[in-house]
């Protein structure tokens, strides 16, 4: 049987936009991905247990409210303490491009600004699963 | 972790990526899968399996987030298998019930699992049963399956499940509703949830009402059968010394279960019939006492024997499903296909008819199977 991509698609800290994740979740459900969608306001703490319960192979996070900087680094660390290699993670949302070679330092393989067209997300994540099928 | 890492020790140990995993690999039908499931096999049992089943938007994923907090108020473990719908056209799948319950997200006591039908009806997902046997196994005291939003005749959960809460909200439509056939049977215990709207105890007179009428029909029911069994029990006890120290002796919990699940008046003041507890998942309201009933009836399942002559005939069902299955596959196979072609040819040339083409076909498999068993 063919595998079904599995991505949790979360919006961490504080900002209550969503309007963003939720088209990305339409636009990979409808490439044929199994979007789990964990809503609004979620500590990494909560995204990265979600992760493993849900056996995703990608996590694509959005944060509008600037602390990206923070939160994309602290669910790397998270996923490194349970041993969690194989995931790919991914972010978006209103984010310097400044910022962006640090957050890939930090293990984020992407980084997608609004604009982003949805099929360069999903290619990306087609293209760059850790987990072969 | 590589697929392989997935044992069933690691399982056993609450370990969440090997559970994680072990349920994708159900999920894929890897055969890899086999080894572990039967490694737990030895373990499993003794889970409350509840369904929680009712219209799309009824509040399924609240109350099941409320109901997780209530047990593990109780100190129990509790699993959730949330199940939504996949695309038919593309495959692809919004799982979003977990929304709800991202609170329990960090609770090492709480495993939270969404999956896609993946286009199988009924309700469910093909690997739900399979699942259920893995969280069992790994040591949830209660397993909570939330189907998808059903409709009339999505009922696969009564196979699966030892108690179905049927959760129904005002508003859904007419009297009628509740007496068709189909979903609208199935529950052991009802929930009307958004009681605080208006039109809620209309819909819990209903209920109760469509339950009456079932026994004074006299029509087959789940629950007359348990709660005459449970009667017969409650009898005894009154009869004779000794029987009431069989009661006694039984557990508090299970002891509950004759004061729990009691008459309830509407017209019919003697009549039994399941419970109806309003709810407003949102606030928690409600939520205690459903949690009360729910237990009572496993209570009442286990003091009667019910819980395990229902998991005989559930087991019975799934057991056929998988040969069936195992018979489908075997006629996906190239040379099954030519036979079935042959036969077709034949029937259509009126050289035999469709019932001697389908006898053929079975004494065809079966000398595959003696070939296969011999060799």
């Amino acid at each position: 049987m063919e595998r079904t991509i599995r991505v949790l698609v979360a919006k961490p800290g504080l900002d209550g936009h969503d309007r963003g994740a939720k088209v990305i979740a339409r636009a990979l459900r409808d490439a044929g991905m199994e979007v789990i969608y964990t809503g609004l306001r979620q500590t990494p703490e909560q995204i990265v247990s979600a992760a493993v319960q849900e056996d995703v192979d990608v996590v694509a996070m959005s944060i509008l409210s600037g602390a990206h900087n923070h939160l994309f680094p602290r669910v790397m660390e998270l996923l490194k303490e349970k041993g969690v290699d194989d995931v790919l993670v991914i972010g978006g949302g209103v984010i310097p491009d400044d910022d962006i070679p640090g957050l890939k330092g930090a293990g984020i393989a992407a980084v997608f600004t609004p604009g982003s067209p949805t099929g360069d997300i999903i290619e990306f994540i087609k293209k760059n699963l850790k987990r072969k099928a | 972790m590589d697929d392989s890492a997935v044992s069933a020790d690691r399982v056993r140990a609450g370990d969440a990526r090997a559970t994680a995993r072990l349920i994708s690999m159900i999920e894929r039908e890897d055969p890899s899968r086999l080894a572990v499931l039967k490694a737990l096999h030895a373990y499993g049992g003794k889970a409350h399996v509840v369904g929680i089943t009712g219209p799309p938007g009824a509040g399924k994923s609240t109350l099941t987030d409320k109901l997780v907090g209530d047990l593990r108020g109780r100190g129990r473990k509790v699993a959730v298998i949330a199940v939504d719908p996949s695309s038919p056209f593309t495959g692809g799948a919004i799982l979003g019930d977990r929304i709800r319950m991202q609170r329990h997200a960090t609770d090492d006591g709480v495993y939270i699992r969404s999956l896609a039908t993946r286009g199988h009806l009924g309700g469910l997902s093909r690997a739900a049963s399979e699942a259920v046997r893995v969280l069992d196994a790994a040591g949830y005291d209660d397993v909570i399956i939330e189907t998808v939003g059903v409709g009339q005749s999505e009922v696969d959960i009564v196979r699966i499940a030892d108690t179905v809460v049927l959760v129904s909200v005002p508003g859904l439509g007419d009297d009628i509703q509740a007496i068709k056939a189909g979903v609208m049977e199935i529950g052991d215990v009802f929930c009307v949830n958004k009681a605080d709207k208006d039109g809620a105890e209309r819909v819990v007179r209903e209920i109760r009402a469509m339950l009456e009428t079932a026994v004074l029909n006299g029509a087959a029911t789940r629950f007359t059968p348990l709660f005459e069994a449970r009667s017969a029990l409650r009898g005894d006890a009154g009869n004779a010394g000794g029987a009431t120290e069989a009661v006694a002796s039984r557990g508090p919990a299970e002891q509950g279960a004759f004061h729990h699940i009691t008459a309830q008046a509407t017209g019919h003041p003697n009549l039994e019939i399941p419970p109806v507890v309003k709810t407003v998942a949102e606030t928690g309201e409600g939520i205690g006492p459903l949690v009360d009933e729910i237990k009572a009836h496993e209570a009442a399942l286990a003091a009667t024997g019910f819980l395990r002559s229902r998991r005989e005939a559930n087991l019975a069902w799934e057991l056929g499903r998988g040969a069936a299955q195992r018979v489908l596959s075997e006629l996906e196979r190239d040379e099954s296909r030519e036979t079935l072609a042959e036969l077709a040819r034949s029937v259509l040339d009126r050289g035999i008819d469709y019932y001697d083409a389908l006898d053929a076909l079975e004494d065809a498999m079966k000398r595959t199977q003696r070939a296969a068993t011999t060799a």
